[in-house]
């Protein structure tokens, strides 16, 4: 095991819990790679895999001259003022993750952002699957548990070659006063296929992202989910944009949103540009506590043969279901508890099984603090 | 077992039920039949303790406990259970979730009851979501055999249910109601509503009651009961002056 791992079990066990909760595995047990940056500062990075290559954005950028034409390529500078700040950095940080053709991983590449003692942390990533290659990344953020306030700014572009499969995996763990603005875009070649899955079911000052994702080459798959708990104080407003550029293409946004006293708006946007299409919005939200749920679906078809829909329903938990579950010896908030887990269990076709398993730990945690 | 007096039940401003008495003893099972609409569901659902309606009047004891007011899984702990002729579909909640949950002790008992009531490819499905009506049924007996209650509610259990798996319905709830076990030994008791009387088959019940109208119009033999009503209709009931 490369010994710079013990960078991470430098933290204190509090902040090691809060790491571990969004996937970060310090030991490295069922990883096959790992980044970790502290503040602006990078800790350690390692890849176990001949086929794949991890490294800070400067050292990638000094050692390819042609990675430059990658980056600020599909998430353009100039996009918003989080965006403008990152590009304006002269020492740029974060990580950039190649793939290389026909390469595999079986486990994840973990990636561990960590907001210490900066106001703001910026990253900015690039990550880069060459023709049939299949790459699963797990990203861990989250602030230490001193940290009172700041803010975390993530660029990240993805570029999903011909026939290649990426996961991205993003568990959120910041704190009360802590906003986030990640941007992220991703461009999905022939036949590849691009899952991205985010959950944040801990406090947050403010999280906003509408993550794009083109599907460049036909019959690209793009699938988004996210799995969000907003607790009071917490504003979250989340959207997907899927671009069906592509014959054949396809994307899915699935949304599985509480409040228990929170903002969540829930956005998303695909449009269906070319012919052979598919795309399909689902957001389902619970209120237990008063609170706001907003789902802002949106479809935009452009020619014959594109087939879009969406669903949204926002409401409450059943009695009957509630009491079904208590006629079988449950009392009340047991039965709550388990039909609020069975609404967020979102079983992730084509995630790893190591993956799914960190989701469903991150909301067991949550379902064991009661929501 | 249980012993039901002078009930009342209003739903909303009307009254459903009137004037129920009802005493089941320990190791008997009980039918309940009458035309649709009549009362029977909300009978089991003010046993069961539903919010939805309203006990006005009277008591229902259970083990010598008054259990009127008493929360559903309270009722549930002391050993009533109910097999529902309509249960809600709960999307995302797996049955097999829902058993591991419930089944305690006898969580490693889960598995063979699947089997034997052909329901194990059934444990990642959500529950009742797209299942078929005998599915439903086989599913709600599966929940009882976890649950193992010893005064077991049955809501038209062979209801929408092919014929081959009315044998095995019928078998997994003469299994529940212990009707291998010699009638003095016998613990578990049972209220079975019914239309058709096909379950009867493998229950062996020992009374049957009429409800019309919210009151019970007759009680005796369920076998002769089911016969009157299969060859004159329960409008032979309502024309009964026996009660
Ligand atoms: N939630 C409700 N709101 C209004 N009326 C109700 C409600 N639930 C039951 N009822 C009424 O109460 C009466 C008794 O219904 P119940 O379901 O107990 O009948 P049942 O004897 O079980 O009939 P079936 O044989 O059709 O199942 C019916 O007239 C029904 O419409
Ligand atoms: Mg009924």
């Amino acid at each position: 095991m490369p010994e710079d791992l013990g960078k991470m079990s430098e933290l204190s066990p509090e902040d090691r819990e809060k790491l571990t909760l969004t996937g970060l595995e310090v030991e490295m047990k069922n990883r096959e790679g790992s980044f970790f940056q502290v503040d602006q500062e990078i800790r350690q990075w390692t890849s176990l895999n001949e086929g794949i290559e991890v490294l800070p954005i400067h050292e990638a950028l000094r050692k390819y001259d042609w990675l430059s034409a990658y980056s600020w390529n599909l998430v353009k500078g100039d996009k918003d003022q989080y965006t403008k700040y990152v590009a304006d950095q002269p020492e740029p940080r974060g990580f950039v993750i190649i793939a290389r053709k026909g390469s595999k991983t079986i486990y994840p590449l973990q990636a561990c952002l960590f907001l210490a003692r900066s106001p703001v942390q910026h990253v900015h990533n690039i990550i880069i699957a060459e023709e049939g290659a299949e790459l699963h990344i797990i990203s861990g953020c989250a602030s230490a548990s001193y940290t009172k306030t700041g803010s975390h700014i993530g660029v990240t572009e993805f570029y999903v070659g011909k026939g290649a499969r990426v996961t991205s995996t993003m568990i959120h763990n910041w704190g009360e006063e802590i906003s986030v603005f990640p941007r992220s875009a991703a461009r999905v070649e022939e036949d590849g296929v691009f899952i991205s899955n985010y959950v944040c079911m801990q406090p947050v000052r403010k999280v906003q992202m509408a993550p794009f994702v083109e599907l460049a080459g036909r019959n690209a798959v793009a699938l988004f989910s996210s799995i969000v708990v907003c607790t009071p104080g917490s504003n979250m407003d989340l959207g997907s944009v899927a671009r069906l550029t592509a014959e054949g293409s396809s994307a899915e946004l699935v949304t599985r949103a509480i409040t228990t006293g929170g903002t969540i708006i829930s956005r998303g946007m695909i449009e269906g540009v070319s012919r052979h299409t598919k795309g399909h919005i689902e957001c389902r939200g619970l209120i237990l506590r008063d609170g706001v749920i907003h789902a802002i679906p949106e479809i935009k078809g452009n020619v014959v043969d594109t087939e879009l829909s969406h669903e949204a329903a926002v409401g409450k938990i059943a009695r009957d279901e509630i009491e079904y579950l208590m006629s079988r010896g449950l009392d009340e908030d047991v039965a709550t508890a388990t039909i609020i887990r069975g609404f967020l269990d979102v079983k992730i076709a084509g995630l790893p099984n190591a993956l799914q398993a960190q989701i469903d730990a991150a909301i067991d945690a949550a379902e064991r603090s009661g929501f | 077992m249980l012993e039901i007096e002078d009930l009342h039940v209003k739903i909303g401003d009307r009254e459903v039920l009137h004037d129920i008495d009802l005493t089941i003893r320990e190791g008997e099972t009980h039918v309940l039949m009458g035309p649709n609409g009549s009362g029977k569901t909300t009978l089991l659902r003010a046993i069961m303790g539903f919010s939805g309606l309203e006990v006005t009047k009277g008591t229902i004891r259970f083990k010598g406990k008054d259990i009127t007011g008493m929360p559903i899984h309270e009722r549930a702990k002391m050993g009533i259970g109910m097999l529902f002729q309509r249960p809600p579909t709960v999307s995302g909640l797996k049955l097999g979730k829902l058993l591991a949950v419930t089944s305690g002790d006898r969580a490693g008992m889960v598995s063979e009851y699947a089997r034997f009531l052909h329901m194990d490819g059934f444990m990642d499905r959500a529950i009742n979501l797209g299942f078929s009506g005998g599915e439903i049924k086989r599913s709600e007996v599966l929940q009882l055999m976890v649950q193992q209650p010893d005064f077991v509610m049955l809501d038209e259990p062979e209801s929408g249910v092919d014929l081959e798996n009315i044998t095995l319905i019928g078998n997994a709830i003469a299994r529940l109601l212990e009707k291998d076990v010699h009638i003095v030994n016998r613990k578990k008791s049972g209220l079975v509503i019914t239309h058709t009387g096909y379950i009867l088959d493998y229950l062996d019940a020992d009374f049957g009651h009429v409800m019309c109208d919210g009151v019970f119009r007759c009680h005796g033999n369920p076998r002769e009961i089911l016969k009157v009503i299969k060859t004159s209709g329960y409008k032979e009931c309502l024309a009964c002056q026996k009660i």
